[in-house]
């Protein structure tokens, strides 16, 4: 991953967060991937909603497995730490760092290969743990750095780049998602900002563990006709389930009149969701009906996005165990260990 | 007939799943309370009900506690295997049976006395409901056993009601069994038997304790906060242990909340990734496993090596490959862990022999680990791990901080401009790391791909060179640092005996019964890898060394031989391998044999 580090000049007038710091200070080195890779504007609208909801660098911790999608956390804040670990094990690795400081913000951006194939185990419980992160799937539907072989969430009839079908059912992260109890289930498409940025900034500030999965065509291997995670076919076949707008905790919600058909949900956090829902009768808070819903629509060759499911009240890794509040790599030595006259008194049921 | 006091060793066979391990457990902390040196094997199938299974226990007033392969008394518990339970009584034993029912003719022996007592029936009289008359059974055969070998009562009497502290109906039960269990044997037979315990006070300042909860206990006084784990046999306690001390321990006493994060992971591979995340983050974790586990975890060992991310993994070793035997032990995972990964990989190793030092080690572990920023691996195995064991009572310095390594904090974060990973580095090859959450300007991006000194990504073979060599140079380095190898020398010894840990106790025997025959051999346990300079002195010195190990390959052997300058035929092999504790015999009869071949070859 050669990184190619940017000018640092900064333009005096550009809009400054609650932090003081301007989205310049969200990005990080230059991309290697592909010209017009959607990994590319996902990365943009996760440098927006980051500065948007001014999350301080030294709190963000940018996890990652292997694949293109893997190599982006060098693309983003700069300073941040991020961690570009070993292919599928980036939601175990992000569960132990989860573990031992919960006070951080996890950002953890994979691939459907390292998700869906070799890491699907982790991911799958992840979910099950609830481990409080945005987990992002970076979805094109091909190994691009092995050049262009089907990955797991290939449709059914999809062409690779020579014209041959995949004959396999597709694993689609969203309903994996739903099916395994997941509280936060949202779609995006790489080439729509403007609906990704609230879908991440309600991700950011959700209890647990957000999983988002983001349509993003791959240039070179799978943006022709026969593919369907085209650019062209993703538009054209896209219907939004949810329309979203994101209100910080400290943040004065201006329009007092509640828009006709907008809901408001309270985060874990304080902050507010609002949303639209576009389809009539669409409930994210619904398991059984949105499930059935996005079966319905995949059926038909639809791609349907949005926040597409929520619950904000499940407890997430930490409060399961009952964790202290504090993180545990600050928790004191003197705390954790009960010391000699103790070690001598225990061993009084060895004797 | 001479009496033999304390000195002595039985074998219990009994069906698993009957709860036969808490009437030996009974008997065998009896023993170490009567202060006499003790050691229990407990030799289990991997099974929950109905198979065979075994436990051995022996005396020894001189302190020789490893695993005996003469057994003066046989209590056969098991019809299944009377057979072959029998046939290994030593010529002049006794055998134990339930003679509820006849035993059959073709099963006696003329050599041995046979001791029948009708344990069934005399339970079945007692007790109502087949499951307390099945338990009860137990003890009334410990009753017998105590009467046969003179346990002291008071102390028997004692320990029941420690067990049963909280249930008077079952405490009952138990005492009424015992003495069944007793009388019946003073009406019927001489007691004591020609040989029999006696009171003495060599357990002083001892405990009995087993090696994973040593370990366990280790953890919690290192300050592990995060521990993730799969299950796996001979592991698992380790685990059990360390959330029962964290339950107790680890609990905020002003809000209840838990100073830890235990996480059952979904597999190894997880656990250690786990693991290497919290390491990243700070903290100090670990997880425990065995063989199969290690197999999973090496991907994940070499992102830790290579990317220089603090991590212990405790191995409780059984016998492998594959599935292998998992309930029996080994020493079968030292070159597997020793280069666990692809690509050039070395990991620091502590090799404990009791669980005395599974407490030390693990202790050891969290600061190799930090201070070398690299996982180390604590090898203990199943006979360490799950059998009780007496060793000196642990202690703990209270002066003890942990080391936490060149770790840039707050401070020193605040004023710098840039931060460069994997460069000045100090003399033990060690750069400075940085933890998130502190400061952005600590910030970089760790990567297991290839990343030059600075930690940016590199193929530049001189940059990728310049990293991996200061890797080995840190790997050297700490040979300076890991727990010595323990030598005992013997005056003007030409040969030298190599071994490493629970083979510990069989070889110092074997060494005793071999000096007795003439034989001075010198003695070095290795307790660590890298090794230090002094093993590599040692085989030097000597004309050459048995190396005694419990694994096929002679892994030991051949780590000595990469990773020093000894030369091969100056190191024989002695390989016992068949699953069980080692024994002195064993271990005495494969010198012997060497030897034999040594001399002829010298000659």
């Amino acid at each position: 991953m050669p990184s190619i580090v940017k000018p640092a000049a900064r333009h005096p007038s550009l809009q400054r967060n609650e932090l003081g710091l301007t989205i310049r200070d969200y990005e990080g080195s230059m991309s290697t991937l592909c010209a017009g890779c959607g990994h590319d504007s996902i990365t943009a609208a996760l440098v927006r909603a980051l500065w948007e909801v001014s999350m301080p660098p030294h709190m963000l911790a940018k996890m990652s497995g292997i694949g293109c999608s893997s190599k982006t956390p060098a693309y983003f804040v700069s300073g941040a730490h991020g961690f570009n670990s070993a292919h599928g094990r980036m939601p175990a690795i992000t569960t132990g760092a989860a573990a031992a400081n919960r006070a951080m913000t996890y950002v953890g951006i994979s691939g459907d290969g390292d998700s869906l194939s070799i890491g699907i185990g982790h991911l799958c419980h992840a979910i099950r743990r609830n481990v409080k992160m945005l987990y992002l799937i970076e979805n094109n539907g091909v190994y691009g750095l092995t050049k262009g072989q089907f990955s797991a969430s290939a449709d059914i009839g999809s062409k690779s780049k020579k014209g041959e079908p995949n004959r396999m059912q597709p694993i689609d992260p969203v309903l994996l998602g739903l099916s395994l109890g997941a509280t936060f289930v949202a779609r995006g498409f790489s080439g729509d900002k403007e609906q990704l940025v609230p879908i991440f900034k309600a991700a950011l500030r959700h209890r647990g563990f957000a999983l988002v999965d983001v349509i993003s065509p791959c240039v070179t291997f799978n943006d022709h006709s026969g593919s369907t995670k085209s650019y062209l076919n993703t538009r054209k076949r896209g219907i939004r389930a949810t329309e979203a707008d994101f209100v910080m905790p400290q943040q004065e919600i201006l329009t007092n009149i509640a828009d006709e058909g907008v809901t408001s949900v309270a985060m874990h956090d304080g902050s507010i969701l609002r949303f639209r829902v576009v389809p009539e009768g669409y409930d994210p808070s619904d398991r059984e009906r949105v499930l059935s819903y996005l079966l319905e629509q995949q059926q038909a060759g639809h791609i349907v996005t949005g926040i597409l499911f929520l619950d904000e009240n499940v407890p997430d890794m930490h409060e399961a165990n009952n964790t202290t509040q504090m993180p545990l790599t600050q928790v004191p030595y003197a705390k954790l260990c009960p010391g000699a006259a103790e070690l001598a008194r225990l061993q009084e049921a060895f004797q | 007939m001479r009496t033999r006091v304390n000195d002595f060793a039985i074998k219990l066979a009994n069906v698993n799943g009957t709860g036969s391990a808490s009437a030996n457990g009974l008997l065998m902390q009896a023993i170490f309370r009567m202060g006499i040196p003790v050691s229990g094997k407990n030799l289990f199938p991997s099974n929950i009900q109905g198979l065979p299974t075994w436990y051995e226990i022996r005396v020894n007033k001189d302190g020789y506690t490893a695993r005996a392969l003469d057994y003066d008394l046989m209590v056969a518990m098991n019809a299944q295997t009377y057979a072959r339970d029998i046939q290994e009584v030593r010529s002049g034993g006794y055998v134990l049976y339930d003679s509820s029912w006849p035993l059959e003719r073709s099963l006696h022996r003329e050599d041995v006395s046979f001791l029948p007592v009708p344990l069934a029936r005399l339970c079945n009289e007692q007790f109502e409901g087949a499951r307390e008359r099945v338990l009860l059974k137990n003890i009334a055969y410990s009753g017998v056993l105590v009467a046969l070998l003179d346990a002291d009562m008071q102390i028997v009497e004692e320990l029941l009601a420690e067990t049963f502290a909280s249930k008077k109906s079952l405490h009952d039960a138990n005492r009424r069994a015992l003495h069944i269990g007793i009388d019946y044997a003073r009406e019927h037979f001489e007691c004591p038997l020609p040989f029999r315990l006696e009171k003495t006070d060599a357990n002083a300042g001892k405990i009995l304790i087993d090696g994973n909860t040593a370990t366990a206990l280790g953890c919690l006084y290192a300050g592990a906060t995060v521990a993730a784990w799969y299950p796996i046999t001979p592991a698992t306690s380790v685990m059990d242990a360390f959330r029962g001390f964290c339950e107790k321990y680890r609990r905020d006493p002003e809000t209840g909340a838990n100073n830890c994060c235990i996480i059952q992971a979904e597999d190894e591979l997880a656990a250690i990734g786990m693991v290497i995340g919290a390491g990243w983050m700070g903290a100090r974790a670990f997880t425990s496993t065995a063989g199969p586990g290690i197999s999973l975890m090496n991907e994940l060992l070499g992102l830790a090596y290579y990317g220089e991310i603090p991590a212990v993994v405790i191995d409780v070793q059984r016998v492998g490959p594959s599935t292998g035997m998992p309930t029996r032990t080994q020493q079968g995972d030292l070159l597997e862990c020793a280069y666990a990964s692809h690509g050039d990989t070395k990991h620091i190793l502590l090799l404990p022999a009791n669980p005395a030092e599974c407490f030390e080690f693990a202790v050891n572990a969290f600061d190799l680990a930090e201070r070398f920023q690299t996982p180390v691996l604590m090898l203990s195995d199943l006979d360490i791990g799950m059998n009780d064991w007496v060793v000196p009572q642990l202690e703990w310095d209270d002066a003890y901080t942990p080391d936490r390594g060149r770790v840039l904090g707050e401070d020193a974060l605040r004023g710098l401009s840039v931060f460069q990973r994997f460069t000045n580095e100090d003399e033990n090859a060690v750069a400075a790391r940085t933890l998130p959450g502190v400061n952005s300007n600590g910030a970089y991006m760790l990567r297991g791909s290839g990343h030059n000194k600075y930690g940016g990504y590199t193929e530049q073979p001189h940059e990728y060179q310049e990293v991996v060599d200061r890797l080995l140079a840190k790997h050297r380095a700490a040979a300076r640092f890991v727990p010595p190898p323990e030598i005992v020398r013997m005056t003007d010894a030409r040969i030298g005996v190599i071994t490493t840990g629970g083979c510990d106790a069989a070889v110092r025997e074997a060494l005793d019964v071999l000096g007795g025959q003439g034989l001075a051999a010198d003695y070095l346990r290795i307790r660590a890898f890298p090794f230090a300079k002094i093993v590599a002195d040692f085989i030097e010195e000597h004309e050459y060394c048995f190396v005694v190990e419990q694994n096929r390959d002679a892994q030991l052997r051949s780590l000595l031989l990469l990773e020093t300058s000894a030369p091969k035929e100056k190191l024989i092999s002695v390989l016992v391998y068949g699953g069980f504790p080692l024994s002195a015999a064993q271990v005495v009869q494969g010198v012997t044999e060497k030897l034999g071949v040594v001399s002829a070859v010298h000659r």
